[in-house]
């Protein structure tokens, strides 16, 4: 038998019907994730069709994209906060998920969350799955060595009648990462720095599987950061294969196989790293030891230097590149650090986790949000809350200043009352600084959580090394 | 869904690069819980200004532009989000195929799903397209051909299957629920 890569293995154990030349695969989904804003319509087919969801119990509900994240005691409490079209929105969610026999991790749930931050501490993300969501950044949970991409409303519609997806067999990518992380160097900056070299699309068609020497040092949740933006270099998913690591974070988590299931689960996903030998249709390699602090500053991720590095030229005439830097109010030749900043947004499926409020609140301690400068923290879900309360991590970022919120995706796409202004210039955590995505005309950097906490102390873009170590 | 054979139309053009969904159409437009109406906040902050007026210079305010409903739009169209509100936005607009050298996976397969068509074309015509904006072109979904008024013809790719969906107007849903018995007889085998 020929070597098999952790994508291969996991894709051929979920034929339904295997593809030919004109049709493609029938592919079974062991977990469904769905939230608000991209499952509306596709209930509204159900229902018009007269078809029930076949397999509640693989379905996943929760509210997350334009739940408000000021708190709410009441229902009336969050149709005064909410914007309307908002709050009709969350109301649809709940009528759907009664209608169709869903269990929803709703506005009063302590389980609720960002989807991808709620997968995975439940355990419901696990090696080997298949797992689909109406969202781009479904593929995070590649970080526990799942199969897990995003699809369109039609699609969620499909899984939710059928339980699967007509899929064509996407070609696969290794990218090799050697090395190890310098002080101050994080995740974030790990695939700031591959989009910056595979491009916006250089992973289009393809399956990521991440891997190399420096894999065993990241731990589950910088795994997530890595894979979450796997789409913004155009791949459809992200992976990781499973290892100690894997395991030690699933052992005991609420929907995490137990007790003789748990060694039955084990074995099997013992068995899917990739075989030696396994061959990808693409390859590049990056030594993470080499990396410094990565911030965006063009209009999408793939437009990003070192902290430390100046503003690129375009090369040639690049329409699209100037419009980018007009955008967003910056020059080429020069600096990006030391750039005024206006918003500060901890958060979003990217850097939300534990891990990550503890990375900035690390900076912040003990020193103040500079003036004029607005920092919004917003845990990834309720779980995260609960735990950075339990640290008294709320306290150290109110102390400096900084407002921490109710969980949800918030200031990251800005449907909910989150967004930075027009004009403003944010120093972000999240995925996107396409045009407007934090809000219209809002200029948005991406950055690491230190690199973001250090940019709020300073006021200034600020490269966080001389802040931490 | 309804059938598609051919769609022979002007073309509007779009050169910049790396158009996503969030230009298609923002965030703030998703707040709606049914398909139809999005046409209008199509490509909304480069349509209108900060009031809410018309930008004059942006392409689709052009009389030009007008009745178009094949767009050209440069290298990797639809990248970012999963959001299928952006083929209909681009549907409920007019529009009903796109041409580029690029279109990033889930736009594509979001289309596909809703009879607008993703045509990728190659880098010479693809030039000739963004230098020559308002030709009228006609796409053969039957041949996979797109037609140039100079009399060249090119082929782009199309998967059968998707082909098959198009000319037919099937619903992929009703494909995959013909295979019920599959999909039970791989869930006792699988335990799932
Ligand atoms: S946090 Fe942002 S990127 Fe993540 S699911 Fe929410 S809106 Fe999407």
């Amino acid at each position: 038998m020929s070597a098999k890569s952790l994508f291969e293995k996991v894709w051929d154990r979920h034929i339904v019907v295997p593809e030919t030349a004109d049709t493609p695969a029938i592919l079974y989904i062991d977990l469904h994730l769905v939230h608000e804003v991209t499952s509306p319509q596709a209930f509204s087919l159900l229902r018009d069709a007269g078809l029930r969801v076949r397999r509640p119990d693989l379905t996943l509900s929760t509210m997350d994209h334009s739940t408000p994240t000021i708190p709410v005691g009441s229902l009336k409490e969050l149709k005064v906060v909410s914007e309307p079209a908002a709050f009709q929105q969350i109301l649809q969610m709940e009528r759907n998920c009664e209608d169709f026999g869903l269990e929803l991790r709703g506005m009063d749930s302590d389980e609720r969350g960002i989807v991808h931050v709620i997968g995975p501490e439940l355990g419901a993300t696990q090696p080997g799955k298949t797992i689909v969501c109406g969202d781009s950044h479904t593929s995070t949970h590649g970080a526990l060595g799942a199969l897990a991409f995003g699809i369109g409303t039609t699609e969620v519609a499909h899984v939710l009648a059928t339980q699967c997806l007509l899929q064509r067999k996407p070609r696969t990518f290794a990218v090799n990462l050697r090395g190890r992380l310098p002080t101050g160097v994080t995740a974030k900056d790990i695939i700031l720095a591959i989009i910056g070299r595979i491009g916006v699309d250089g992973g289009t068609g393809h399956a990521i599987e991440y891997r190399g020497s420096a894999v065993a040092s990241l731990s589950i949740e910088e795994r997530m950061t890595i894979c979450n933006m796997a789409i913004e270099g155009g791949a459809r998913t992200g992976m990781f294969a499973p290892d100690d690591a894997t395991y030690e974070y699933l052992a005991g988590r609420p929907l995490s196989p137990q007790g003789a299931d748990w060694d039955e689960a084990l074995s099997r996903w013992r068995e899917l790293p990739s075989d030696d030998g396994a061959r990808f249709d693409k390859e590049v390699s990056i030594d993470v030891s080499s990396l410094r602090p990565m911030v965006t500053f063009g209009t999408n991720p793939g437009m990003v230097i070192p902290v430390d590095d100046v503003i690129p030229s375009p090369a040639g005439s690049d329409p699209g590149f100037a419009k980018a830097l007009d955008y967003m109010a910056l020059e080429p030749g020069r600096p990006l650090a030391g750039t005024p900043v206006d918003v500060v947004f901890i958060g979003s499926c990217t850097n939300s986790r534990l891990s990550d409020l503890k990375a900035a609140a690390g900076v912040i301690a003990g020193r103040q949000v500079a003036d004029g400068v607005q920092m919004l923290v917003v845990p990834g879900s309720a779980k995260v809350k609960r735990e950075a309360e339990a640290e008294g991590l709320p306290e150290v970022f109110e102390a400096a200043g900084a407002e921490w919120r109710e969980p949800g995706c918030s200031m990251c796409l800005a449907m909910n009352g989150d967004y930075v202004p027009a004009g403003k210039l944010a120093v972000s955590t999240s995925n996107r600084n396409f045009e407007g995505r934090q809000g219209k005309g809002a200029r948005t950097v991406l950055a690491s959580p230190l690199t973001a906490a250090a940019s709020a102390i300073s006021g200034r873009i600020s490269d966080p090394r001389p802040l931490v170590g | 869904m309804e059938p598609i054979t051919e769609i022979r139309s002007r073309t509007a053009v779009l050169p910049l690069e790396d158009i996503d969904t969030d230009q298609i159409i923002p965030a703030r437009f998703l707040r709606t819980t049914v398909r139809e109406g999005l046409g209008e906040n199509l490509f909304a902050d480069w349509r209108y200004d900060s009031n809410g007026e018309k930008n004059t210079d942006f392409v689709l305010n052009r009389p030009e532009a007008r009745g178009a409903r094949i767009l050209v739009a440069g290298r990797n169209f639809g990248c970012g989000s999963s959001r299928e509100h952006a083929p209909w936005a681009l549907l409920d607009h007019g529009f009903q195929a796109v041409i580029s050298t690029e279109i990033a996976d889930i736009f594509r397969n979001n289309s596909l799903k809703n009879g607008f068509l993703p045509v990728v074309a190659d880098a010479d015509i693809h030039g000739w397209l963004l230098a020559n904006p308002g030709v009228e072109l006609t796409l053969n979904v039957e041949s996979r051909s797109l037609s140039l008024p100079d009399g060249r013809v090119t082929e782009f790719p199309l998967e059968s299957f998707s082909r098959y969906c198009l000319l037919n107007g099937v619903d992929q849903l009703g494909f995959l629920l013909n295979h019920a018995g599959e999909i039970s007889r791989f869930e006792k085998r699988a335990g799932a």
